[in-house]
């Protein structure tokens, strides 16, 4: 939280990009978080991706349920259509929107509070539909809006700031997403924006849902000595394992990458994320190696890092479908559509009970 | 890069842009913010500390902060500094009682002064206060130099000049008007001095010997002898058709006088093309818009004469090839052209003359007749005699002339106590933090997003009516109020505490003008390249700090572009920056006697 705005002024020489718009033309509100939050870099890092990746404001759409994670979609984009649901609900409301117009791309913001307690059933679900959106979850072990008490990413043994232990184990988001079919996993760390905003950039051209667990400490209630989510414990334990650099379609991959180190998986769009494996034996096209390793890296207290695990049909895996290919929603935004497409009228009801009798 | 020794006190200096170009090191935001506060007394007597001459400066002053400034990098436009130091003068109250105490017990030291031009009424200004008594040698009837010959007072008003000349002459000032050095020789020999101080400027005008200069000269004028007949009503009038040799602020002078004393259209004659004029900016644009042309690219050739007396110049044309970097690398006459004329003023610069130094003194004049004097003591070859202000290094400005009197008033009390004038006092840097609550500052750190205010003129009816109507009218309270918000603070400076941080980047993703990167450590060149917008500008210096506790990485500043807005410290849970005002302590004559008084064993 700061006392006064952000002044307008620029530096003059901020480089533009194909839009024309400088980066600061990609914030939002003045941010009410407390001075330090990770999720204030988040932000920072998102408004970067969008920037670099060019996006026309009116073509974004932020959702976010509750918590200080939440909030931050206040905190980019000012131009962008936004949408704070109730606690844990953001994937129903990402859901309907996605339905009713599949031409924006969605970006959601959430906690380890609102995804894995509230709202583990809605971000399972909007897994299982393969819902096209950039799913953001500000992980810091703790309820930072409600003064901190546990999440359910607490790691076992984690020490709260008034000193209590915690017993219960966690559920890890990235995990879970590869268990459920995620067709774009990653993990990343606030404080890491060279690992973040590429990874930020080649979840928003994912098509289908793209993960992005996000290390952001709670500076507040979650960054004294016992605990995981710190900012000194995340630094010491925070393993990357693969870089994403994303490449945009009129971009040739060339020198900067060695032949062989390298893998480029292409998108939908013609654009590509390169692949530099930082850990030898990581295989991120690979899902069940993946898991296994990412789990075993978890269990002796270490945070693989990096796009952990990425489709390479396509973006997505051989065979599995995204939200719109199963339910063949139009291409064209409902609300461009003539009554009529949408209606299907008297006689045309009918005929749809008919089929019920 | 090493990291960045801020304890050096030229770091933080350097970082407030105005007061690191003022040759007097003045006190800018500090004064500024006195303004915005009412509080113009003080802000007067700030400037005085530094610059002696607030309302003399706050008008006329070559103002070399103004370009300096930051403000003028972040938008197009630097803050009116001069202007506002004018405001302070203006409405001020009587500072009599506020200038420093002149002891009546006099510590018995006598300092000859030549000259009473400002160079030396700051040598003055700074010694009476500590006792010595001070003779000034004027050989006009008036004192004040330049500023009162040669500076129209359709820029700078006499009240305010014999104001603050009075203020120094009044702390018991031996001020001999009409009294000319003709021999140094007499006055080192007599005794009665225990050091001289030469402020005698450079008062010789150079020449133009074309062809019928001499059967001309009758309508030949040199501009700073002409400028000081004006001033002192020897001259009330001049031609209709003037032309002006030279394009510097003599010339500037030249032609706006001319236009008040009869002359229709007045010409100035530039050789080269406009980027390589001398004039500041202001003063092309003040005589421009009194419709004064300037002609370039036409070189003197020769003085026509028509029934026994000038009728006009000839002029080569000129053509001059430019390389990229705008300097000329060729040059052609591709012409000639014959301009009439009923007087011609010739502004080509000024030198310094010492007919009266001899030469078996030990005072070594070059062959330029330029004497050798130490640039940081001022002492010539000879101990015990000071040069200062135009004398000592050739024609320069009102706020040089007050600087050097500073530096060798410190000489001369240090010759006079018996110390080594070469070891003098360094300056220092205070650091004091501006912080008050959690999100509160004791400074304004909002940054204002106004554009610099444009100075009021007299009408171009009214002006010309007498040749002592100021034209500029100074800032009204809204304009002050107004232009006081565009100052950056710059004193209020960013102080790092490396082993605080815990990298959470809060401070970098807020910084409005990109200034701050957390990256792996590297030499300056690259790491210049390496920062979130690179740091192009290779005159401003890079802050780097040390190590960061948790990846060893460093914190990089690029001082640049800082509106000193405080948000990286608002940002910042760990207060590892913070925002500290920074005083800058320059040291003056006092300061040495202060230190003088230390040294002395003490008699319990
Ligand atoms: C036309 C013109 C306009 C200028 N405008 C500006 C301006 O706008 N802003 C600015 O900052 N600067 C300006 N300057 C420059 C500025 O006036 C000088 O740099 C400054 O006055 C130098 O001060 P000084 O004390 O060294 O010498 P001076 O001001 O030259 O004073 C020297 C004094 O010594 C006296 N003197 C000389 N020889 C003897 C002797 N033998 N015995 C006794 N007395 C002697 C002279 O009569 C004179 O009074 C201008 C100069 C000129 C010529
Ligand atoms: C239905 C409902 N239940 C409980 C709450 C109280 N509540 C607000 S935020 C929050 C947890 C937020 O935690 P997280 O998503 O991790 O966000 P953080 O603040 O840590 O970023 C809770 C439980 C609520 N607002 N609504
Ligand atoms: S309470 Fe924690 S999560 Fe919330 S804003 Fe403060 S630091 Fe961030
Ligand atoms: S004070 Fe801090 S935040 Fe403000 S411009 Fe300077 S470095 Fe940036
Ligand atoms: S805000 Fe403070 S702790 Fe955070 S990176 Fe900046 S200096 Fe370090
Ligand atoms: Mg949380």
């Amino acid at each position: 939280m700061t006392f006064i705005p952000k002044p307008k002024i620029v530096h003059p020489a901020l480089p533009r990009n194909a839009r024309g718009l400088v980066r600061r033309d990609y914030e939002g509100a003045l941010s009410t978080l407390c001075a330090g939050c990770g999720h204030d870099s988040v932000t920072a890092a998102i408004v970067e991706a969008c920037w670099r990746q060019s996006i026309e404001p009116q073509n974004l759409v932020k959702l976010s349920g509750i918590g200080c994670s939440s909030k931050t979609t206040a905190y980019f984009v000012s131009g962008a259509h936004g949408f704070n649901s109730v606690h844990g609900r953001m994937p129903s409301i990402a859901t309907g929107a996605n339905a009713a117009n599949r031409q924006l791309t969605y970006i959601g913001v959430s906690g380890d509070g609102d995804t894995l307690s509230i709202g583990l059933g809605q971000f399972c679900h909007a897994i299982r539909r393969n819902l096209d959106m950039l799913y953001i979850i500000e992980n810091n072990g703790v309820y930072g809006l409600t003064k901190g008490q546990f999440s359910a990413s607490a790691d076992i043994g984690t020490r709260a700031k008034k000193g209590e232990t915690n017993f219960q184990p966690p559920i890890d988001p990235a995990l879970l997403a590869m268990t459920l079919g995620a067709s774009f996993v990653a993990r990343s760390f606030s404080g890491d924006k060279q690992q973040l905003v590429p990874l930020i950039e080649a979840g928003l051209r994912h098509r289908g849902f793209a993960l992005i667990d996000v290390l952001s400490p709670c500076v507040t209630f979650n960054d004294h000595e016992g605990s995981t989510k710190s900012y000194a414990y995340t630094r010491e334990h925070y393993e990357p394992a693969v870089q994403a650099d994303f490449v945009p379609p009129e971009r040739e991959i060339t020198a900067e990458y060695g032949a062989g180190e390298a893998l480029a998986v292409a998108m939908h769009d013609g654009s590509r994320i390169v692949l530099r494996k930082l850990d030898a034996g990581y295989d991120p096209t690979d899902r069940a190696a993946a898991q296994a390793r990412v789990q075993e890296r978890l269990m002796s207290g270490e945070y693989l890092t990096g796009l952990l695990y990425v489709g390479t049909d396509g973006g997505v895996e051989g065979g599995r479908k995204e939200f719109h290919q199963v339910n063949g929603t139009p291409e064209e935004p409902l609300n461009s559509l003539p009554y009529e497409a949408l209606s299907p009228g008297s006689g045309g009801l009918a005929k749809l009970l008919a089929r019920y009798r | 890069m090493e990291a960045t020794d801020t304890s050096h006190p030229d770091y933080f200096h350097r970082v407030v842009d105005c007061q690191w170009a003022c040759p007097a090191h003045t006190d800018v935001p500090e004064y500024i913010r006195l303004i915005a506060q009412g509080r113009f007394t003080e802000a007067y007597l700030v400037n005085r500390h530094s610059n002696v001459f607030p309302g003399i400066l706050g008008r006329v002053c070559d103002r070399p902060c103004e370009p300096a400034c930051r403000r003028g990098r972040v938008e197009a436009k630097p803050v009116a500094i001069c202007r506002l130091k004018r405001v302070a003068a203006d409405n001020r109250d009587d500072v009599s009682g506020k200038l420093p105490p002149i002891p009546k017990v006099k510590n018995g030291k006598r300092i000859a002064c030549i000259g009473a031009g400002c160079a030396s009424l700051t040598v003055a200004n700074d010694l009476m206060p500590l006792g010595y008594e001070v003779t000034i040698f004027e050989q006009y009837g008036e004192p004040g130099g330049l500023m009162r010959t040669n500076i129209p007072s359709f820029r700078l008003p006499q009240t305010v000049l014999e104001d603050e000349i009075r203020m120094i002459v009044d702390m018991g000032v031996d001020l001999r008007l009409g009294s000319r050095i003709e021999s140094m020789k007499e006055l080192l020999g007599a005794g009665g001095f225990d050091a001289v101080f030469v402020g005698s400027g450079a008062p010789k005008g150079k020449n133009l010997d074309l062809p019928g200069r001499a059967a001309a000269d009758a309508n030949v004028h040199i501009g700073i002898a002409w400028l000081e007949s004006v001033a002192f009503g020897h001259i009330e009038r001049i031609g209709g058709r003037v032309l002006i040799i030279g394009v510097g602020n003599t010339a500037m002078d030249c032609c706006r006088s001319s236009l008040r004393l009869g002359a229709r259209q007045v010409k100035v004659m530039a050789r080269k093309p406009r980027g390589f004029f001398k004039a500041s900016e202001w003063e092309l644009e003040d005589a421009e818009e009194e419709s004064v042309e300037i002609v370039v690219n036409r070189s003197p050739k020769a003085f026509v004469i028509e029934g026994g007396r000038l009728a006009g110049m000839t002029f080569e044309c000129m053509e001059y090839e430019l390389d990229a970097r705008g300097r000329i690398t060729a040059e052609r006459v591709t012409g000639e052209e014959f301009i009439p004329a009923d007087d011609v003023i010739l502004a080509i610069g000024q030198e310094n003359a010492f007919p009266w130094i001899e030469s078996d003194l030990g005072i070594e004049l070059d062959k330029w007749h330029v004497p050798k004097v130490d640039p940081v003591t001022h002492q010539s070859t000879r101990p015990g005699v000071f040069f200062g202000g135009d004398a000592a290094f050739g024609p320069k400005n009102i706020i040089w002339a007050v600087e050097h009197g500073h530096q060798a008033a410190i000489s001369i009390h240090k010759h006079c106590q018996g110390e080594p004038v070469t070891e003098r006092l360094a300056p220092g840097v205070n650091l004091q933090s501006r912080k008050m609550g959690m999100h509160e500052w004791s400074y304004s750190n909002d940054y204002a997003p106004v554009e610099r205010r444009l100075m009021p003129h007299v009408s171009l009816k009214e002006r010309f009516k007498k040749l002592n109507i100021e034209v500029e009218l100074g800032f009204s309270a809204e304009q002050t109020a107004q232009e006081v918000q565009r100052c950056l603070n710059c004193d209020v400076q960013t102080v790092f505490a490396a082993k605080l941080c815990i990298e959470c980047d809060a401070c970098l993703d807020i910084c409005p003008v990109d200034c701050l990167t957390i990256t792996a450590n590297g030499p300056e060149a690259e790491l210049r390249g390496r920062l979130k917008v690179p740091a192009r500008n290779l005159a401003q210096p890079l802050y780097v700090s040390a190590a960061l506790p948790q990846t060893a990485r460093v914190m990089v500043k690029d001082e640049d572009l800082c509106v000193h807005c405080g948000l990286c410290a608002e940002r910042c849970p760990t207060a590892a920056w913070d925002m500290q005002k920074s005083h800058v302590h320059w040291p003056h004559a006092e300061d040495e006697a202060e230190a003088s008084e230390a040294r002395k064993p003490k008699i319990a």
